[in-house]
């Protein structure tokens, strides 16, 4: 199968999207002439114009605005935040307007309307441009928040956000997208709200989502040498959430490990180990363990950066606490 | 002027101060509860504007939306039920007094942040033009809202894109309390369309039909040119910001003084002068008015509560509605 990088499965998806339907169109800064801050929109204006492709001044709170005023008409709009820092700045947007406005109206507003960008940190971009943002928009009921790990589901994800009758907050990541894999020439869609297992495993449960996914990559081998056979599951979507996925894992396994890049205190990963103990308590061999970042502002420095984030390390000692050695 | 759309004019707006007065007195009898921002003394401005817009515009107001919502739709039984937290309100309970929706007749709601509803404004209009749609989009605000960041962007955007919209500055005098003088640095509201640029007016608000040939200009310059306009209409809120504010901020004298330009009696007068209507005849209407928001009352009394089963309805369009629950 033909490998592409997960910007270039993200712009595949929103132009296939876009060809399909005159509705959609995509908004945001530096989205057209500039070719895309991290160049997931090259060739999109060329593509589509400037009525589709629509470069908008530093004005998130205005642009998110449009996007749900249009959206509240019939658009289907795709709304570019540089990075999910940004989208901050139009947080009244999303969480009063975008996520309430259905049941404001009594049902007779439909909002099918895609916020995307890159969330979480990179490399040394300090305390505002290194956060998770992804527990803000899961706390609110009427939104939908998509976090895919690699190519294929960034594109397959993508397609079904803009489709999807509601708000979505599609969140990706600046670390990967350079990061190639296999996606299927021919048209296909993967459903919001389906987690996919991406190893089989009978000793413990790994639950991961984006950047988080491929640390956990980093960790299967030596779990492997030292024979213990780990499933690792991918949410993809965390809300609306797989619980089925995840509760039929941990009722095989007994073990549940979250790993998660945001901050410890009310994280998405707090929710999963909640629903788990709630509903599996009675399969559970050993508490619940999360590895999240550190409960701090991220750091500049990088030795400090390091230390906050989840690390190889900090899985390892947490597989060891759950398995009892 | 036409006698028909004058007394139609006249109406409309004794419709919007008696149903006001009447959510006041529910309000006192526990029948409505939450916030309840009243419109009396500002009718002129909802009812002048609307009359001058297609039944194709789109409206988007504030929390502060009884007065648009009925001009638009002449509807106070949907209105009333709504305060009531009915099945049968226009937002089917889920709104309340801020948030009125008729999406059928293009009221695009009552929202309650302020300042927040200004972009969905230019973004109703970014889609008429979108999809070459000759239709405008009117927003209504108050003065209170000048000073928000989402009022300067909405107004950007809008200038910058050519968007087909109105916004309409409804300048009472008060952001709540506080008077004008404590928070705008400018003498009229309308000054701030001028970094943009965009065009302006400040007109009397008190004034139902110097509000309509204002409004109608700007719904023109936004149809034919594709251009936004800043219309302040200066006017005065008869009541407090809300209905657990007694304005002890302001003096009877300044309150005397603005009842006399009531924009209901001063139209009545205008009536009268111009011999369109006689005392008895706008008696007649008053009467019928009333009549009209005892069966709004009455009718919202006896319709049924929303059904607790509904509880989670409205949240997710589509088939994801029962599976994005946030768990058990």
């Amino acid at each position: 199968m033909r490998q592409i990088a997960y910007r270039e499965a993200l712009r595949e998806a929103m132009s296939e999207e876009m060809a399909r339907d005159e509705r959609v169109y995509l908004m945001g800064e530096e989205v057209g002439a500039y070719q895309g801050a991290y160049k997931v929109t090259q060739g999109m204006l060329e593509q589509f114009g400037e009525k589709r492709v629509v470069d908008t001044p530093i004005a998130e709170c205005g642009f998110a605005g449009v996007g749900i005023g249009s959206a509240m008409v019939g658009l289907r709009p795709i709304i570019e935040f540089m990075t999910l820092n940004f989208s901050l700045v139009a947080f009244d947007q999303l969480i009063n307007n975008a996520a309430k406005l259905r049941l404001m109206s009594g049902g007779q507003i439909t909002l099918p309307i895609v916020f995307r960008g890159p969330g979480g940190g990179a490399h040394q971009l300090g305390a505002q441009h290194s956060q998770c943002t992804e527990p803000f928009y899961c706390y609110t009921p009427g939104l939908k928040v998509v976090m895919p790990a690699t190519p294929r589901d960034a594109k397959g994800l993508l397609k079904s956000a803009i489709r999807d009758e509601n708000p979505v907050v599609f969140i990706e990541s600046e670390v990967l997208y350079g990061f190639k894999g296999e996606v299927p020439e021919e048209e296909y869609t993967i459903p919001l709200g389906v987690a996919e297992v991406v190893r089989p495993g009978k000793d413990l449960t790994i639950v991961a989502w984006s950047k988080m996914q491929h640390l956990v990559k980093l960790v299967l081998p030596e779990l492997e040498k030292q024979g213990i056979d780990a499933e690792v599951i991918d949410p993809r979507t965390l809300r609306p959430l797989d619980e089925d996925a995840i509760l039929a894992s941990v009722r095989k396994t007994s073990r549940l490990l979250i790993v998660e890049e945001g901050w410890p205190y009310g994280g998405v990963g707090a929710q999963i180990a909640y629903l788990v103990q709630r509903n599996a308590f009675d399969y559970l061999d050993a508490p619940v363990e999360r590895v999240t970042s550190e409960d701090v502002p991220m750091p500049y420095a990088a030795n400090l950066e390091k230390a906050a984030l989840p690390s190889v390390e900090k899985v390892f000692a947490a597989v060891n606490r759950l398995l009892g050695r | 002027m036409d006698r028909g759309l004058l007394l139609e004019i006249y109406r409309d707006m004794l419709l919007i101060r008696r149903f006001e007065e009447v959510a006041h007195r529910c309000y006192t009898e526990g029948l409505i509860s939450g916030f309840l921002h009243l419109y009396t003394g500002q009718e002129g401005v909802a009812v002048g504007a609307i009359s001058a817009a297609r039944p194709t515009d789109y409206i988007v107001a504030t929390y502060r939306e009884h007065g648009h919502y009925l001009a638009r739709t002449r509807d106070p039984k949907s209105a009333m039920a709504e305060l009531f937290g009915r099945a049968s309100g226009c937002s089917k309970g889920r709104g309340g007094s801020m948030h009125f929706f008729d999406l059928a007749r293009r009221f695009m709601g009552g929202h309650a942040i302020v300042g927040g509803h200004v972009p969905l404004a230019a973004g109703v209009a970014f889609a008429s033009k979108y999809r070459a749609e000759p239709d405008v989009t009117l927003c209504f605000f108050g003065d209170g809202t000048a000073n928000m960041g989402a009022f300067h962007e909405g107004l950007c955007l809008a200038s910058l894109w050519k968007l087909p919209v109105v916004f309409i500055c409804e300048n009472n005098l008060y952001a709540m309390g506080t008077p004008l003088y404590k928070t705008l640095a400018v003498e009229d509201v309308s000054t701030r369309a001028l970094g943009y640029p965009m065009a302006r007016e400040t007109i009397n608000g008190d004034d139902a039909l110097e509000v309509r040939e204002s409004v109608g200009r700007a719904l023109r310059r936004a149809r034919e040119e594709g251009l936004p306009t800043l219309v302040e209409a200066k006017t005065y809120r008869f009541r407090g910001h809300s209905i657990s504010d007694p304005a002890k901020y302001r003096s009877k004298e300044e309150l005397e003084f603005w009842k006399k330009r009531d924009p209901i009696l001063t139209l009545a007068e205008r009536i009268y002068t111009l011999g369109m209507a006689d005392e008895a005849q706008l008696k007649e209407m008053e009467l019928e008015v009333r009549r009209e928001i005892d069966e709004a009352v009455e009718f919202a009394r006896n319709s049924p509560l929303p059904d607790e089963k509904t509880l989670h309805d409205y949240v997710y369009a589509g088939s994801g509605e029962e599976t994005a629950g946030g768990g058990t």
